[in-house]
């Protein structure tokens, strides 16, 4: 038998019709809910009977009266609290006077909003048993509820349920069992004492004390006033936020694992020993796996071996040009390496044409091409604006610059990013950073270029003058970072301490310097630090490819123009006057063969050009340890040279370039004077 | 009990906010959710002074030179 009572607009009567037309001795059990919670569905388990079950506020605002074994069950309009502000309240409150049992439904995912309605029902002394609907969303959110500490605090049994999958309801009827009232305030009996004593029921003394009208009107005494409300409101409110603090935490599934870490990396005497482990396994992951493995096929076999091939394949068929084919399986040296001479292109000298394309088609050959038209040479030469710096973009840098921002998605979506500026912070400040600039830091091992752009990020021109600063002159990229690795694995441990105390030295001293003598403050650090968690890769993904393709679309330009100023400067022969004025500097000083200086001026094209460069020569270890340093603290290449022109101006650019190439060899010098 | 700065507080400790520093500092403490009168949990304090504050469920990071600017009145638990 089931009763759906309209609601009308005599709510002091309500009750008499509804709720005492059933006899006096059966247990009535009362849905009382926030909006939206799921109240219905518990009613439709309970009563077996289907019932609207809608996602608007309000739409249950007719009452629904069912049969549950022996007892009654009403469900009620879904409401923040018990008192008379609008229709759903004042039904809802009548019905609920009359509960023998509550059962309070609460969306899991807002209990901070939804506990406030609870803690008035206690108050009330209304026997309670709570049902934390949404268990699955929270698992889904990565929040954890303590529902034993909850039940514990609130004094009352509480229940996990999802309504929509059907999980949870056959506590319904230990909850019912078991409803108790549950635990109230200390000083709350006292506050309701004298009213009590004169209407006799605690839910309705405790309603009158805050000031609803109606119920005071229906016993004939004056109600609270609004000051006593909000009195009693804001100590609830506060009462929710301590419960709700202690019970909700929000983490992954491995919660406690990712908290400590968190707490860990934040403090740098656990933090740094952390940074050490990430940077190991960031070394395996790019400076092994993309930089030596994925780069060696994406530039040496596509870039070199096929795309820079046939493109200067075609172009000898038009123009003259000189081929040299070395191939290294060859056991006579007399034939290992072979130069095709084409006086006037490939197509006029066929059978020449054939043996070298047979000749340069061996699984090991490695093919130069030489063109002697400077318009040929300028576009598809060594340096060639086309030929040279498709490779360089598309298949050394691209790769590696994915690899790096993706490592940085992954350190930023677990938030360990965050942590890491905040445990460098207090360093950073020394000079003259906050911890934040640790990111275009780290990435400038990767690309210079890509950190510049990064500096954007920093607080203050201030900062992002430092910061730059110290990416042009210390920091090594990783193209250069391979070589340098293999140069000082070859040269033993005394090197390897030489060189990264002076560049260690040199990087504290310039951004102590800069951070002394450069106006203006800095920004202190303030950033939120979210959760940890194991990041997604779908997102870290995304946020790759958008990363990559704005780096690729900012700078790829800066690199063909670097291309072509490098060009034009081999052309016009202004690299050779450029070596031959730094051969004395690199011979006298330096005490390095006069080879070294070409290296050098290499490594204003391309960084890792000048640290290769330096492969050939044959250097005693002191000697490599001095070139390496004067390599590291020498120019940027130039795309990085002129993307920190963009960045930060053309004085300021061509201030720290310039100063670059005197710190270099100062530094450089000072060091070969003593070691050598 | 009296105002303090913020670096000063102890790692464990319920306080309010009192002042905040003026200029757009203020205006990015504000948005993470850091204004007069608000109670925040002192979370961790890390050598150097960097401190980390929690309100609700945000964790945030305030460095030593900004936390000396703000003021703050020890909550009594």
């Amino acid at each position: 038998m089931k009763d759906v009572i309209e609601h009308k607009e005599h709510h002091l009567h309500l009750e008499n019709v509804l709720l005492s037309g059933t006899g006096g001795g059966i247990q009535k059990i009362v849905l009382v809910g926030n909006p939206n919670v799921g109240k219905s569905l518990f009613f439709n388990y309970l009563s077996g009977t289907y019932v609207d079950v809608s996602n608007f506020p309000g739409t249950t605002v007719s009452i629904t009266k069912g049969f549950y074994k022996n007892s009654e069950v009403y469900d009620t309009p879904g409401v923040y609290g018990v008192s008379s502000f609008n229709d759903e309240e004042k039904v809802a409150r009548d019905i609920i006077l009359e509960a023998d049992i509550v059962i309070n439904v609460i969306n899991s995912l807002h209990l901070e909003r939804d506990l406030f309605l609870t803690l008035q029902l206690i108050d009330m002394g209304k026997k309670i048993s709570v049902f934390l609907n949404f268990s699955d969303e929270l698992i889904k959110r990565k929040i954890k509820i303590d529902t034993e500490k909850l039940s514990e605090l609130l004094g009352v049994p509480v229940y996990e349920t999802s309504a929509v999958k059907k999980i949870g309801f056959e506590k319904l009827d230990e909850a019912i069992a078991t409803a108790k009232v549950g635990i109230q305030p200390d000083g709350l009996h006292h506050v309701l004492h004298e009213t009590l004593n004169r209407v006799g029921s605690q839910a309705e003394a405790l309603l009158i004390t805050e000031g609803d009208e109606f119920t005071a009107a229906k016993h004939g005494i004056p109600c609270g006033s609004g000051d006593d409300r909000e009195f009693i409101y804001i100590e609830r409110r506060n009462r929710v936020n301590e419960v709700v603090s202690s019970v909700e935490r929000e983490d992954s599934p491995k919660g406690l694992f990712f908290n400590a870490l968190g707490k860990y990396s934040l403090n740098p005497i656990t933090g740094i020993p952390i940074l050490l482990v990430m940077l190991t396994v960031l070394y395996f992951f790019i400076g092994d796996f993309v930089s030596q493995r994925v780069v060696n096929f994406t530039e040496k076999t596509i870039g070199k071996k096929y795309f820079e091939y046939y493109l200067k394949s075609y172009v000898a068929n038009y123009t003259p040009s000189e081929i040299a084919v070395t191939l290294k399986d060859e056991a006579d040296p007399a034939k290992r390496i072979r130069i095709y001479t084409f006086k006037e292109n490939l197509k006029k000298d066929s059978k020449k044409e054939q043996e070298f394309k047979h000749v340069s088609r061996d699984e090991n050959a490695v093919v130069d091409f030489k063109f002697s038209n400077w318009m040929a040479k300028l576009l598809f030469g060594e340096f060639g604006i086309i030929s040279m710096t498709i490779t360089y973009l598309l298949f050394l840098l691209l790769p590696l610059v994915s690899a790096f921002y993706f490592a940085m998605a992954l350190m930023e979506d677990s938030g360990y990013l965050p942590r890491l500026a905040t445990m460098l912070d207090r360093m950073m400040n020394r000079i003259g950073l906050n911890g934040r600039a640790v990111i275009p830091i780290l990435l400038g091992f990767g690309c210079v270029t890509m950190a510049a752009i990064t500096t954007r990020l920093l607080g203050s021109e201030r900062e992002k003058t430092i910061a730059t600063a110290i990416l042009m002159y210390v920091i090594p990229c990783s193209a250069q970072l391979a070589v340098i690795a293999v140069l000082l694995s070859g040269a033993g441990i005394a090197p390897l301490l030489i060189y990264v105390t002076v560049i260690f030295s040199t990087l504290v001293v310039i951004s102590t310097t800069l951070n002394k003598f450069l106006p203006g403050q800095s920004t202190p650090l303030l950033i939120d630090l979210p959760i940890m968690r194991l990041p997604r890769l779908d997102n870290a993904f995304k946020k790759t490819f958008f990363r990559a393709y704005g780096f690729m679309k900012e700078a790829s330009v800066w690199f063909f123009v670097g291309a072509l100023a490098v060009g034009l400067l081999d052309i016009t022969g202004m690299l050779t006057v450029f070596q031959d004025i730094l051969a004395p500097v690199t011979t006298h000083w330096l005490k390095l063969p006069k080879a070294a200086a070409t290296a050098f001026v290499m490594g204003v094209v391309r960084r890792d050009f000048g640290a290769a460069g330096l492969f050939g020569l044959h250097l005693m270890p002191m000697q490599i340890t001095v070139a390496l340093i004067t390599i590291t603290l020498f120019v940027p290449c130039i795309a990085a040279f002129i993307i920190m022109i963009k960045e930060r101006g053309v004085k300021e650019g061509l201030i720290i370039w310039f100063s670059a190439w005197v710190f270099a060899f100062l530094i450089g010098g000072i060091v070969a004077q003593i070691i050598i | 009990m009296g105002i303090k700065t913020l670096d000063t507080i102890k790692k464990g400790t319920y306080f309010t906010i009192e002042k905040l520093p003026s200029g757009i500092i203020k205006v990015q403490l504000i948005r993470l959710g850091i204004s007069v009168g608000d109670t925040i949990f002192c979370l961790e304090r890390l050598p150097g002074g960097t401190i980390i504050v929690q309100k609700n469920r945000q964790e945030i990071a305030i460095g030593y030179e900004l936390a000396r600017s703000i003021f703050v009145k020890i909550k009594i638990t």
